[in-house]
């Protein structure tokens, strides 16, 4: 008996511990978003708007942060999914609808990326950017290109070609390739895009996501595949890169700032996505990520310049060129999984 | 009396740690890997396991490689330190324990950039005109030879070996020189009386004594690199997995699947335990090899 007791006093010892962190009174919206996708001094202006403060962490990739939510265990408030883990998440009911009394901002928001595909009622999502998956390749290690996905698969430049490290994008390169939908769940089509990348691998550089930076700006690698707004910011940073969209096709996304089930401060996540629509917040975001912005009112305040800037607002003809993920049913998701598995091992 | 119930009193407070952060988590990993998503009994997922058996090859090659090259690094340093002076070994000690201060990552990235195609070793190498000369002879002794501008170093399985040598060396060192610093000068004495020579008294005397600490250096070295994740995505480009980088990959990254992750960290767990089990038979003594 006695020796219970004790057991338990340490245990209570050990809870104590923990406890005794999480004691303050201050108001806390925890944020998770992709890396490198904010200006992060935004936080301070948010804190003496509001009084809330912003925890803030980041993820590498859409299925990193499926993982970590289903996993349970941790709490964040606000995430930044893309287009098609929004609509699994949907599915699998991980989402919190969103009080848009709320977010006022939201009609701040152009009504092309409203109601689309991923959240055809707009109860779940605010979209925070949008843009296109092209390729980026450094000027002196290749010349004159085809713009197509081909690149990536050109054994001229072995050991100089960047993937992407994770599986849904990676597999849409070869599908891309192929010239099949990038949607498609036709067994046979997935089965030869798999092959592709298997025979890609031996002439890789690496299977990178953020590193992606360094490597192409530092003329580590000559070709890379990656989001539009970060290849613009590789290329502010080295003037030797350039960057296409394939002529194939490619993907365009939206990410959104959704707030997970059973988030502890809805009201603050809700107040915290409603500062990301502000006007000159969108602006100063923008400037950092290199993201485009869904934001109308923002778009109308940029210079002439940036909007004719074609590797963030692509032409009407790119974009029409372009598709966006839908999420895939359970069996050709297991598909993809130990596809990618096999591919990495 | 009393003060033995104090003494057992308070080991409570590491039992109830253990409990918490070993025990449960164990019995979680052994119940994922033996369920599937719907809790139901499987082995299925040991089954599916046959497919990554590359992976685990390549992952005990590379450790087994690093541990060798630990061992072949570690031992004559840890031999000669200790004979040095106390205060001399202190100090050495201390520099061996340094770059422990940094993280991990950091040292890690450190090395990705001392390794790359652009880095600071292709850099040298070509400013002193090593990677020229190489050219020379090459185009000299065939008329194919192609032309290189770096050597490839970042992106191959040297590179991972690299890192674990750089990063577990120390925990080689360390069980060595301890147990050769405690080796009775006495009996080396002894076998130079009986007319042994520096070589004999090394094989027959030194060697055998420092034993223990050589099969606990060994281990020390070989279950983190067995188990090591994100070295093989940094310096190895991705490319050559790891069973560390499987078994992330089947939590964290693109395939989720716990059921799959915990089987194989029970197959590794499972390894690791056979190894030091088959340690601890070779090794009588090993106690006396201090852990870090």
């Amino acid at each position: 008996m006695k020796k219970i007791l004790c057991l338990a006093a340490a245990l209570m010892a050990v809870l104590l511990v923990f406890t005794a962190c999480g004691s303050s009174e201050q108001e806390v919206v925890n944020v998770y978003n992709w890396g490198e996708n904010i200006d992060e001094t935004i936080f301070k202006d948010f804190e003496k708007q509001t009084g809330i403060k912003v925890n803030y962490k980041v993820y590498e990739t859409n299925e990193q942060l499926y993982a970590v939510l289903k996993q349970g265990g941790v709490s964040y408030d606000v995430i930044v999914p893309s287009d098609y883990m929004i609509s699994r998440m949907i599915a699998e009911d991980m989402l919190e609808k969103i009080d848009y009394s709320n977010v006022p901002n939201l009609s701040k928001i152009d009504p092309n990326y409203l109601y689309r595909e991923f959240d055809p009622e707009q109860e779940y999502s605010v979209p925070y950017t949008w843009g296109v998956v092209g390729i980026v390749y450094n000027t002196t290690m290749v010349e004159d290109p085809e713009e197509s996905w081909g690149l990536l698969f050109d054994d001229k430049y072995s050991g100089q070609i960047l993937q992407f490290d994770n599986s849904r994008d990676a597999m849409a390169t070869a599908l891309f390739y192929l010239g099949y939908d990038v949607n498609t769940t036709d067994k046979a089509e997935l089965d030869e895009a798999y092959q592709l990348l298997v025979q890609q691998k031996p002439i890789l550089q690496g299977y990178v996501m953020d590193q992606m930076f360094d490597k192409m700006e530092g003329g580590e690698a000559a070709v890379g595949v990656y989001y539009a707004g970060d290849c613009l910011t590789m290329i502010d940073n080295n003037p030797d890169l350039a960057y296409f969209v394939p002529e194939e096709g490619s993907n365009f996304f939206v990410d959104a700032m959704c707030i997970p089930k059973g988030a502890a401060n809805k009201k603050n996540a809700e107040l915290f996505i409603n500062f990301m629509c502000e006007t000159d917040i969108c602006l100063r975001n923008m400037d950092v990520t290199g993201y485009a912005t869904p934001s109308a009112e923002a778009y109308a305040e940029l210079d002439e310049e940036t909007r004719e800037n074609d590797i963030l607002f692509p032409s009407e003809e790119v974009l029409s060129n372009c598709q966006t993920y839908v999420n895939l049913p359970a069996d050709t998701l297991e598909l993809y999984n130990d596809y990618w598995t096999k591919l990495k091992s | 009396m009393k003060n033995r119930r104090l003494a057992s009193l308070s080991a409570y407070p590491y039992v109830v740690w253990m409990a918490i952060f070993v025990v449960i988590p164990l019995v979680l990993v052994v119940f994922y890997a033996f369920t599937n998503d719907a809790g139901q009994f499987t082995t299925a997922n040991f089954n599916e396991m046959g497919s990554y058996t590359m992976v685990f090859v390549r992952s005990l090659v590379l450790s087994a490689a690093a541990t060798a090259v630990c061992l072949i690094l570690g031992y004559p340093v840890a031999y000669v330190l200790a004979k040095e002076s106390a205060g001399f070994q202190r100090i050495a000690l201390m520099l061996l324990m340094l770059p422990m201060w940094i993280n991990f990552l950091l040292r890690t990235y450190a090395w990705m950039s001392i390794l790359e195609n652009t880095g600071l070793l292709n850099t040298l190498f070509s400013d002193i005109g090593l990677i020229a000369l190489v050219n020379k002879i090459g185009s000299a002794l065939s008329s194919s030879y192609v032309p290189i501008d770096h050597f490839q170093m970042i992106n191959t399985q040297g590179a991972v070996i690299l890192g674990m040598v750089y990063n577990y060396l120390p925990f080689m060192i360390m069980p060595i020189h301890s147990v050769i610093v405690k080796i009775d000068r006495a009996t080396i004495e002894a076998a130079q009386d009986l007319g042994a020579d520096d070589v004999t008294v090394f094989r027959k005397v030194i060697f055998p004594l420092s034993l223990p600490g050589v099969l606990s250096g060994i281990t020390m070295v070989f279950v983190p690199s067995v188990s090591t994740f994100i070295l093989s995505k940094l310096l190895g480009g991705g490319t050559t997995m790891l069973l560390g980088d499987l078994i992330e990959l089947q939590f964290m990254g693109g395939a989720y699947n716990p059921h799959l992750g915990s089987a194989i960290s029970l197959i590794m767990m499972i390894i690791v335990m056979v190894c030091m089990a088959l340690m601890n038979r070779f090794g009588d003594g090993e106690d006396q090899a201090v852990m870090l």
